[in-house]
């Protein structure tokens, strides 16, 4: 194990350390104070353990690495994955996993708004509650609530599926709760099993996804653009 | 962009070093705003007395004439302490009001900055480390403070278009986001007698709350009136007296996080402007809610 800290090295330095190690290395990183932009652009499948709480754009456009943030993260958790795996203990800000295509993010605590906004693939698994407006034009992948949902859940979506197993303030145009079918059950379990998630019912959950009315291309509207 | 730092002492073990963390946090903001700065501070007040902030372009001379004015009025009597650009004047309270005219007749290049019983502002043009660092703001002493660095958007980069923005007596308010009703609503206001030194917007903010509290409102209420009023974004921070409110608009783009121990409460834009708190590893740290509004008060 190797241990980075903050307080002797610069954010640079720390981030060419990632992104230049070597495959199966394993960091630990110290005294984070909130920095932004940490664990960013790695793109190979190492372990880093974060001790402390991250500001912005934490892990963003993570590939196959594994990261663990033991604290809370700022707005932007792991934007824009493609792989690997991402644990936050706390709680993390306004649009955690954002257009994310693929990979997984787990959240012990809370989320605030937009969690999920534009995922394409990725799955999103939060223990606590989410904010507003949470799966937004969500596209492909999974969202997991364990609590509440905030407003306007699921707004614009598109094939994403959201699971939730608290209340809903309010469902987005065109999101609908839906059949939890055996398969889509399944698909649940899944999820939570790839995430060593075991302590929950599954049939707490219910399902939400898209009414399909919105976002289907309607020829007869071609000679508009 | 722009960052805002609050700090509320919950106990007085927190008091003698009030000055001092409000300085830190407000330096480790730098990145979120590098044009200006300034912080409003709280302190003891003492009984009968008022405090009045002033400003001016050219200290040496503006504060030496108004000095030596004030003396010639044998009925006022006052203490004078200037800080670089700024100064402050403390009076009985009961004349407050007459010197608060006279100021304002007799030396149009001065500007009160703010009037009360513990409040003190300090704002310039600069960065932070530099805003902090001229007026001292370490070395000072407080029940609770808040601050802001400033990344102009929407007026000119000039000492009263820094935060905080004062438009009652112990009141003031720092902002981070931009409004795009403040137009008619400072025409609206000016029509309810409401003045108004600059364009920017985030005083309308504050006037349309000091407005409110005048009449009859608690500061509870006349935050949630700014939600049904002010349109933007916003997340707000708000000194009185007594301590500090936070509110964010219903879409809560502007970021905000609270952290809160046994001895204090602290507000940063970001967890970064916490990091320096005492036993902050230990604080209960959350994100404020969106169109929630939040108060600690003695």
């Amino acid at each position: 194990m190797h241990i980075l800290d903050f307080n002797k090295l610069s954010l640079r330095d720390i981030n060419k350390t990632l992104q230049g190690s070597i495959k199966n290395s394993f960091f630990s990183i110290r005294n984070p104070k909130g920095s932004h932009a940490l664990a960013v652009g790695i793109n190979k499948k190492i372990t880093v353990k974060i001790v402390g709480s991250v500001g912005y754009y934490c892990a963003g456009m993570n590939k196959f690495s594994d990261i663990k943030v033991e604290g809370s993260a700022g707005p932007g958790l792991g934007e824009n994955m493609m792989s690997g795996n991402i644990n936050v203990t706390g709680d993390v800000s306004q649009y955690a996993g954002a257009s994310g295509h693929g990979g997984s993010i787990l959240v012990g605590g809370n989320a605030s708004s937009r969690c999920g906004i534009s995922m394409k693939g990725i799955d999103i698994i939060v223990k606590g509650n989410v904010g507003h407006m949470s799966a937004f034009m969500a596209q492909k992948g999974n969202l997991v609530i364990f609590g509440d949902a905030g407003h306007a859940l699921g707004d614009s979506i598109y094939e994403a599926n959201i699971y939730v197993a608290g209340e809903v303030a309010s469902l987005g145009a065109d999101c609908i709760e839906k059949k939890m079918t055996r398969k889509h059950l399944s698909n649940l379990k899944n999820i939570l099993s790839n995430a060593n998630v075991s302590d929950y019912n599954p049939d707490t959950f219910r399902r939400f996804g898209s009414a399909r009315s919105l976002y289907n291309f309607n020829v007869d509207n071609a000679k508009i653009y | 962009m722009c960052g805002i730092v609050g700090l509320y002492a919950k106990k007085e073990n927190i008091y003698a070093n009030l000055g001092l963390h409000l300085s830190k946090m407000l330096e480790s903001m730098s990145d979120r705003g590098p044009d200006s700065a300034g912080l409003a501070i709280f302190g003891k007040p003492i009984a009968k007395r008022a405090k009045i902030m002033v400003q001016s372009q050219s200290p040496e001379d503006d504060f030496q004439k108004l000095k030596k004015f004030l003396s010639t009025k044998k009925e006022v009597s006052f203490s004078f302490a200037s800080h670089s650009t700024h100064a402050v004047i403390k009076l009985d309270v009961k004349q407050k009001d007459k010197v608060i005219n006279l100021i304002n007749d007799t030396f149009p290049n001065l500007r009160i900055l703010s009037v009360g019983k513990k409040m003190e502002i300090y704002k310039e043009v600069g960065k932070p480390a530099e805003v902090v660092k001229r007026f001292q703001i370490a070395k000072m002493k407080g029940t609770h403070g808040i601050g802001h660095t400033r990344m102009a958007t929407e007026s000119a980069v000039t000492t009263l278009g820094a935060h905080p923005f004062s438009t009652g007596e112990d009141q003031c308010l720092v902002h981070n986001g931009s409004l795009s009703n403040h137009n008619s609503l400072r025409r609206e206001l000016m029509r309810k007698e409401m003045t108004f030194e600059t364009e920017n917007d985030s005083e309308v903010a504050a006037s349309f709350i000091t407005y409110r509290m005048n009449n009859g409102k608690t500061l509870k209420e006349a935050l949630e009136g700014a939600l049904v009023e002010l349109d933007g974004f916003y997340t707000f921070v708000v000194g009185t007296e007594n301590g500090f409110g936070v509110l964010r608009d219903p879409i809560a783009c502007k970021p905000a996080v609270l952290a809160e121990t046994s001895d204090y409460v602290a507000f940063g834009s970001e967890y970064r402007a916490l990091t320096s708190l005492p036993k902050i590893e230990k604080a209960k740290v959350w994100e404020p809610e969106p169109a929630t509004v939040y108060f600690w008060g003695h």
